[in-house]
């Protein structure tokens, strides 16, 4: 949840930084090569420790799926004391005989992920918009605004779970009766309520950070062309915040493809109407079906980096490091236009 | 909101919005707050003030059956190690992405942005099988050990940004005055970025504190449980009650730290994010 960060921008542009270093060493050459074994001294821990805690992880779980559980081999009929190998057996299995549970947590994961970051963008959008225009309090709002985002989302999953206690606070304001946290359409609501507000006002600071560098004069521009307010939002906010939006909500839409704690705390493990792909494979392997937990963790993780890849595509240099390359000449174009 | 409307109505609207955006994002929270200060026995009211004001359910959060100051301090161990070893780690190798010119930098930073979106539970179920063959199950490297996944590209990724923040001629004018890289990297540059690595350090501690589900998969005893997972697994009097009232008060105690940062950080986090457009 706090991996929602706009991309590191460029100070001063990439080109200019070595032509000065190399003045200063004299050889340019040999500074370059000096930079480069400094460059790979510095950065090789980093690469090393992500090799061990993500990229070994991850071969590991392509190779567990491929294992049966221990004991009875069904070929031999002798107990082993080693995990066969199975081959796609448990993909075959998750897609077919097991095939609901999947699907039911693949749409839940996805239901969950386009309703909750498409809320969120809009509740953001709008909370962003206000603090812009206020400016008495505007200290207050954005340190309110901050509490969401403080919440350890397992603690959020508790509170919200009280507030939808079948005698809770909710109930009481809509005067009804609704058991929020047992299965059914309504579980459903609880969980994308408690997501939202968690993450909403973070898409909201992010996306105040982009209006406040878009210039007064834009604006003033479009007064005296006659543009009027929504015109104004349509025309030049929301394609001048768009790269800090997007952004946003690609890490968002990342978040909630993983999404575990709230439904988890706030449900309970194994309700049909929440359970998420994450929650799903972490039941399986806290039941010792490393085989098939393993299978879901893959396909979890292909789902994810699909959707990744999608976006990047759609956002390109936006995104990598592009944050002064692919930003500045947009915002001019769009202004010329 | 159209230019018809005369100054004032538009103010007020705007003020209402502020109330709004405020009241959506701390009326949850606060309701969190009274709660936790009701007696068990009045813990249903809907009162907006708690009456008699009560700390029995924090009385009832450090029984000592609980096991809450345990778990605590287990929070405290396993997000503080994940913080300063992804510090550690990510001082220098943002100074490198920030600073120098290297082939396949593009390709490092896409890595480390990629490792960030990676779903947690992709890495935590194959290591819970290699951790339950080495006997690591309920201890703490089991837990920090994965949480380097996720603290280690956020550490990356925002110190990046607060050393591309800051001006290259100091670099240049220290090792002009014959300072090697090294000399000026440590005695010029982490000095002066010092805010930004302690922003950082905020932002990863409370992303460590936060995490549930590695926590909740690497133990099973409770002694060994970090604080979100604790409060989780509260008991109450009996096993057909959730205890409302201490797992509200517990959550109180664990996330009035965080506020406090939060508040005293904010400035900072806007600043940054504001301050490289501004230039």
């Amino acid at each position: 949840m706090t991996k929602t960060e706009v991309p590191p921008e460029a100070t001063d542009g990439p080109a200019s930084a070595p032509v000065t270093r190399r003045r200063l060493t004299g050889n340019p050459a040999r500074a370059a090569a000096g930079s480069g074994r400094m460059a790979a001294l510095l950065v090789s821990p980093t690469l090393l420790v992500l090799s061990v805690v993500v990229a070994y992880p991850t071969l590991m779980a392509l190779k567990e799926s491929l294992y049966g559980p221990k004991g009875l081999d069904p070929a031999t009929g002798f107990i082993s004391d080693t995990e066969p190998f199975v081959g796609l057996r448990n993909y075959a299995d998750i897609l077919g005989e097991a095939g609901d549970r999947f699907w039911n947590a693949f749409w839940n994961t996805t239901f969950f992920t386009v309703v909750t970051v498409g809320l969120e963008t809009v509740i953001g959008v709008a909370m962003a918009l206000i603090m812009h225009k206020a400016f008495r309090g505007r200290g207050l709002v954005r340190a309110g605004i901050l509490i969401p985002w403080a919440v350890p989302t397992a603690i959020s999953g508790l509170l919200w779970r009280w507030i939808f206690n079948s005698d809770g606070i909710a109930n009481t304001l809509i005067g009804h009766q609704v058991l929020w946290t047992t299965e059914g359409f309504h579980a459903k609501v609880a969980v994308i309520v408690a997501e939202v507000w968690k993450t909403a006002p973070f898409i909201g600071l992010l996306v105040l950070a982009g209006l406040q560098v878009i210039p007064k004069e834009v604006y003033e521009a479009a007064r005296l062309d006659g543009a009027r307010a929504p015109r104004q939002f349509w025309h030049i906010t929301l394609p001048l915040v768009k790269p800090a939006l997007l952004v946003a909500v690609l890490f968002r839409c990342m978040d909630a493809l993983r999404m575990f704690d709230l439904p988890y705390i706030l449900v309970g493990a194994q309700k049909h109407s929440v359970e998420t792909l994450s929650m799903l494979a972490q039941n399986e392997a806290s039941n010792v079906r490393f085989g098939p937990a393993s299978a879901y963790a893959v396909l979890l993780f292909l789902y994810v980096f699909l959707i990744a890849l999608a976006f990047v595509r759609l956002l390109g240099a936006d995104l990598v490091g592009g944050g002064a390359v692919g930003r500045r000449p947009r915002r001019r174009r769009e202004v010329a236009a | 909101m159209t230019t018809t409307l005369s100054a004032r109505w538009r103010s007020g609207l705007l003020y209402a919005g502020v109330v709004a955006v405020v009241a959506y994002c701390l009326a949850p929270f606060y309701w969190m707050l009274v709660s936790s200060l009701r007696r068990t026995s009045d813990i249903f009211d809907t009162s907006l003030v708690p009456s008699p004001v009560s700390f029995e359910n924090y009385r009832a959060v450090f029984d000592p059956a609980q096991g809450f100051g345990r778990a605590l301090l287990n929070s405290l161990v396993v997000a503080g190690v994940t913080t300063v070893l992804a510090l550690l780690l990510a001082t220098f190798t943002a100074y490198a992405m920030a600073r120098l010119d290297f082939r396949f930098k593009r390709l490092v930073l896409t890595l480390v942005i990629a490792t960030s979106m990676f779903p947690v539970v992709s890495i935590v179920v194959p290591l819970l099988k290699l951790f339950t063959d080495v006997g690591w199950i309920n201890t703490y490297q089991a837990m920090i050990v994965p949480s380097m996944s996720f603290a280690l590209p956020l550490a990356v990724w925002n110190l990046t940004t607060f050393f591309r923040q800051m001006p290259d001629e100091l670099e240049h004018a220290a090792m002009v005055d014959g300072c090697t890289r090294g000399q000026a990297f440590r005695r010029v540059i982490v000095p002066l970025a010092a805010p930004g690595i302690f922003t950082t350090a905020i932002i990863t501690f409370i992303a460590a504190w936060n995490e549930f589900l590695i926590a909740l998969s690497m133990t099973n005893r409770p002694d060994m449980q970090t604080a979100p997972v604790a409060i989780s697994k509260f008991t109450g009097a009996t096993t057909y009650e959730t205890p409302f009232g201490s797992q509200m008060a517990a959550g109180v105690l664990v996330t009035v730290p965080l506020v406090v940062m939060v508040l005293l950080f904010q400035r900072r986090i806007v600043a940054g994010l504001t301050a490289g457009a501004a230039k």
